[in-house]
């Protein structure tokens, strides 16, 4: 089976206004605000661009922020922060 | 309903009705400034909680286009303190025109500063105090930032002051009746200066936020962003219902003013220091 591929709510669904450590996130068809801090504003705008696998997403990831030792805890962190953002309807697999 | 009222402040007008003369009498002195305009955004209902009890022992329920299932009825003696609060509920509850902010506001100019905080945050007690130095007071209960212009409206309501506070009251000030053991203690309603009620057509472009905290010893604190745009969103009683435009609204209103926390331990040194932050702006 196919490692599953996550991408971001559409642009337009979402109004992102980062504040300090803190990045508040209208989501329109909720009308829910959601106050994220790092890394979740960091993947949404990775997975904003394109769908990208776990592997791909950490990789992207990894290149641009400090995500943690190699061994293993950052694909755990993000599992975790995946999980968060699609019950928050930020995030859907494809 | 046989005794009635209306009354505009700011954006806003007021139907009231009333099984009793009495509210209606008190509310014609205490609103004597105020437009009595011909149409109602709102009504509020001061009714007698059984038929009998328009006479026996008078006990006034609150109604109104948006009200309470499990507020306590009051005693008729207090009627002009269930009117207050039922013009309160209609704005808290159904008002989408503006963006509510629970804050007291005052201004020099067009440029205003909001001072939010819980009940018992001295911000009524401030904004009263401020307006006998010359500021233009807009209102004690609700900062109503409209969401096109960002800009705040007066909605200049008479203060509520309670208990110890009520020796701050200005002799020259028009005043309610002294309300004696209501469920906020003693309550006495006051009239903001008459200049203030002229302008209550003329917003102002906030200038200042000013989260005030009463009886500490004086302390000045800068906000993260973050911070400020939860305790905003915390003092909003419609930024749920305001939805995008909600957001947009307070999104907008932080980003361009600066925060601050202040605690003070009197309303002397409260009102040195607000001013001390409008000088250095």
């Amino acid at each position: 089976m196919a490692a599953p591929r996550y991408r971001a709510a559409e642009a337009a669904l979402l109004i992102v206004e980062p504040l300090d450590v803190f990045t508040a996130v209208f989501h329109r068809p909720s009308g829910v605000t959601h106050l994220l801090n790092e890394p979740a504003p960091q993947i949404l705008e990775a997975l904003g661009n394109e769908p990208l696998e776990m592997e791909a997403l950490l990789a992207w990831l990894a290149e641009r922020y400090d995500l943690g030792d190699a061994d293993g805890s950052g694909t755990a962190l993000l599992c975790a922060r995946l999980d968060e953002l699609e019950a928050a309807g930020l995030v859907e697999r494809t | 309903m046989k005794h009635q009222i209306t009354l505009g402040v700011g954006p806003v007008s007021f139907r009231i009705g009333s099984d009793w003369h009495g509210p209606i009498a008190a509310l014609d002195a205490l609103y004597h400034d105020y437009p009595r305009p011909g149409f109602a955004d709102y009504s509020v209902r001061l009714e007698a909680i059984s038929p009998w009890r328009r006479w026996i022992r008078p006990s006034i329920r609150v109604r109104g286009d948006y009200w309470l299932p499990d507020a306590s009825p009051l005693p008729r003696a207090q009627g002009l303190l269930a009117a207050e609060m039922g013009m309160n509920l209609q704005v808290a509850l159904g008002h989408r025109r503006h963006l509510l902010i629970h804050a007291a506001v005052v201004a020099r100019g067009d440029r205003a500063i909001l001072m939010s905080g819980v009940s018992g945050a001295g911000k009524s007690t401030l904004a009263l105090m401020l307006s006998q130095r010359g500021w233009r007071f807009l209102g004690d209960e609700f900062a109503m930032i409209d969401p096109e212009t960002g800009w705040v409206h007066p909605f200049p309501r008479p203060v509520s002051l309670k208990n110890e506070s009520l020796e701050l009251i200005p002799d020259e000030y028009r005043v309610g009746p002294l309300l004696a053991g209501t469920p906020k203690g003693d309550v006495r309603h006051v009239a903001p200066p008459t200049a203030a009620i002229a302008a209550m057509d003329e917003p102002a472009r906030p200038a200042l936020l000013v989260f005030p905290r009463f009886g500490f010893p004086s302390a000045l604190g800068g906000l993260a962003a973050s911070e400020t745009f939860v305790r905003l969103t915390q003092a909003s009683t419609n930024y749920v219902a305001m939805g995008e435009a909600g957001f947009r609204t307070l999104v907008r209103l932080r980003g361009r003013i600066p925060a601050v926390a202040l605690d003070y331990p009197d309303g002397a040194t409260g009102v040195a220091a607000v001013e001390a932050l409008w000088d250095a702006l």
